[in-house]
């Protein structure tokens, strides 16, 4: 709430990281310049592509919806202290789990029933799949971070095996796909727009976790959990339990991301699926500072972005990978950001009221 | 053709020479991982830090080959490597050195921002042939093809593999191997030394992101032996978990290089005799390797011997 007490604190939370997204953009400006483009024509081009249309707009809302679940990969863990990275290979094993469950049971059931079956098989399998990293940090202390990133590269390495064989289409002559799903079991689009209801599941799926880490026993636990896990253990909290289930939820976000592009977008597993919406959602997860409700917001920005990429590589001749240089230089100056809490005056609540307490004014 | 004659012995044969040929990146990013964790901070960074020092390499040995001639340019383009490396570490090192930021959480935005960098300022070096390290031809004395070339071995490993005694001596026995363990294992303790604690970790971080530099410029300049934006492939990563398995010991990242230079060569190998499903499984054997090293090696129970005191905590 917005108390008069914690308004300072508030705004410290949404000014700087705000400032900092304003100076990587500037920053950004000064490489652009550096490689030979024009900064300010950079900046239009990226603003024309993300926000400059309704039509450019929900462009970006398609690919935001993807990284809003992603980044709740990276959030949930993070409020156990547990930094994870493996969103891309959740997505990806949601993906495949999503397709074949949709495959198994396409043209015997309605559209719906097809859909809510794609959608606990991507969930669990991406659930699963990080869940694994969460029992190895538990029971082996395995780093989670290195783990989970090499389990990125495992799940590619199955969907290529499986979409390049077992799963594979055999129409699909230049890239290996699985069968596709029949049209008519396709996640729709919300009326009147192209924006899929993807957009919906990850905005539903944010305000759950927000609501599950913020306002539930349960999120209270995990939040002790990762401020001391020593102090969490005499308390007598079930650390090893919570770290598998904070760990299960954030991949089943994830794997829930790879059965929306499955199943609204490609219609099919393929290789597009490692469209690195996973490498992005790390980003969203840090911009957003680990908050559910900021990420949904901060990913309409990043989705922003990266619907602009292509539209640098078409105009203004910069490679495809500015992208990447300009996600870089927010992560960089957005950590760096994480230093300057609290050093600003002006952020401070006043230590000193002018107004002497009531209970002292009675007792005079 | 020749691997038929050879037969199922071909893939032995191709493990070793991919353990000769394939180690040394892993050996590089180790050691500077090594030297880095030795004085308390963590780069996971160095994934980024070979991509550019790879693309360095390449684009520098291609661009001076006219003014400097074939033989020397791929030198002048490993030096270049080495060079981006430091610039890469020093960011690293200023920003995961401020109050409240997680060198973990840096080293993944580096990883982002070096190769971003790196295949950016690439691109235009996708297709020209870059002139290539030279090799010493220990394999003249045999008449099988696939000998002579898996003793081809290239200059660098053998610096690599003479850096790893080196570096462990250093810690072992110099005074500023003594400061760097001093920093890592009790910052208190080398605070007291009169140690600067910033500038140690400062220089051993810049010198990590040198050696995993030329681990890039080998990528690009010997083996595979061209730029292109998939060269790494995880292989940084890979070398910063083989430090925890190596136990911080720079003799042991050499053998753990071995290592996984030969399981990175289990599905070439296998491809090559003829076994052909399962081909993408084979290739993501390195990454299954390092997965399950490091679920046997860890332990719950105890700190690991031979870890840094001060790794993975603020100061």
């Amino acid at each position: 709430m917005l108390t008069s007490a914690h308004w300072r604190k508030t705004l410290e939370a949404v000014s700087i990281p705000i400032a900092a997204l304003i100076f990587s953009l500037f920053l950004f400006g000064l490489f652009c310049a550096a490689a030979g483009a024009n900064p300010f024509a950079v900046y239009g081009a990226i603003y024309k592509a993300a926000f400059g249309s309704w039509f450019a707009f929900q462009n970006t809302l398609i690919r935001a919806a993807p990284l809003m679940l992603t980044s709740l990969c990276t959030a949930l863990p993070a409020r156990l202290g547990l930094v994870i990275i493996g969103n891309e290979g959740a997505l990806v094993m949601g993906g495949i789990a999503a397709i074949a469950a949709g495959l198994s049971v396409a043209g015997s059931a309605p559209a719906l029933v097809v859909q809510i079956v794609m959608a606990i098989a991507g969930i669990l399998a991406g659930g699963v799949w990080i869940g694994i990293v969460g029992a190895l940090r538990h029971y082996r202390a395995v780093n989670e971070t290195i783990s989970s990133l090499l389990m990125n590269y495992i799940a590619i390495a199955i969907l290529n095996h499986l979409v390049g064989g077992p799963m594979r289409d055999p129409t699909s002559l230049n890239k290996p796909s699985s069968f596709p799903i029949p049209d008519a079991d396709k996640l729709g689009n919300i009326p009147f727009t192209r924006v899929h209801y993807g957009l919906l599941y990850g905005i539903v799926v944010c305000i759950i976790a927000y609501y599950l880490i913020q306002r539930t026993t349960f999120g209270f636990a995990a939040r002790t959990a990762g401020g001391n896990v020593k102090a969490a253990r005499i308390a007598g909290l079930p650390v090893g339990k919570l770290t598998i289930a904070i760990c299960f939820l954030a991949g089943s976000a994830a794997g829930l991301a790879g059965m929306v592009e499955v199943a609204a977008v490609h219609g099919r597993a393929n290789e597009s699926l490692n469209a690195n919406y996973g490498y992005a959602g790390i980003l969203v997860a840090f911009i957003a500072r680990h908050n559910p409700i900021a990420a949904s917001v901060v990913a309409i920005l990043l989705g922003g972005i990266l619907a602009s990429g292509s539209i640098l590589q078409r105009q203004l001749g910069l490679p495809d990978a500015t992208v990447y240089v300009f996600q870089g230089l927010v992560f960089l100056v957005v950590l760096y950001s994480e230093s300057l809490y609290g050093r600003f005056a002006i952020f401070k609540e006043p230590e000193a009221p002018s107004l002497p307490p009531p209970s002292a004014t009675l007792a005079v | 053709m020749a691997t038929e004659a050879l037969g199922w012995w071909g893939v032995p044969l191709g493990i070793m020479a991919g353990m000769l040929r394939g180690s040394a990146p892993f050996l590089f990013v180790s050691l500077g991982e090594c030297l880095t964790e030795k004085s308390g901070k963590v780069n996971l960074g160095l994934e980024g830090t070979l991509l550019t020092g790879a693309m360095s390499a390449y684009a520098i040995s291609y661009l001076t080959e006219k003014s400097v001639g074939p033989a020397i340019s791929p030198w002048l383009g490993v030096l270049v490597a080495g060079l981006a490396g430091m610039v890469l570490g020093f960011i690293h090192a200023w920003l995961s050195q401020q109050p409240k930021v997680n060198d973990v959480a840096v080293g993944i935005a580096m990883i982002i921002f070096g190769s971003g960098i790196a295949f950016f300022l690439g691109k235009p070096f996708i297709q020209p042939p870059a002139p290539q390290l030279p090799t010493f031809d220990l394999g003249a004395w045999s008449n099988v093809p696939q000998i002579q070339s898996a003793l081809k071995i290239s200059p660098l490993l053998i610096i690599g593999i003479l850096l790893a005694p080196l570096m462990a001596w250093f810690f072992k026995s110099t005074r500023w191997g003594l400061f760097i363990r001093a920093v890592g294992d009790s910052p208190d303790a080398a605070l007291a030394m009169g140690i600067s604690i910033a500038k140690v970790r400062m220089l051993c971080i810049i010198a990590g992101s040198f050696l995993a530099g030329i681990g890039g410029a080998y990528l690009s300049l010997y083996y595979p032996g061209s730029w292109s934006e998939r060269i790494s492939s995880g292989q940084g990563l890979m070398a910063v978990a083989l430090v925890i398995f190596a136990r911080w010991n720079p003799i042991q990242c050499l053998w753990a290089s071995l290592l996984f230079g030969g399981a990175q060569a289990i599905g070439p190998a296998l491809q090559a005799v003829g076994v052909e499903g399962g081909y993408y499984l084979f290739n993501a054997s390195p990454y299954i390797l390092t997965l399950l090293i490091m679920i046997i090696t860890c332990s719950p129970k105890k700190t690991l011997t031979g870890a840094p005191g001060a790794l993975g905590t603020f100061t």
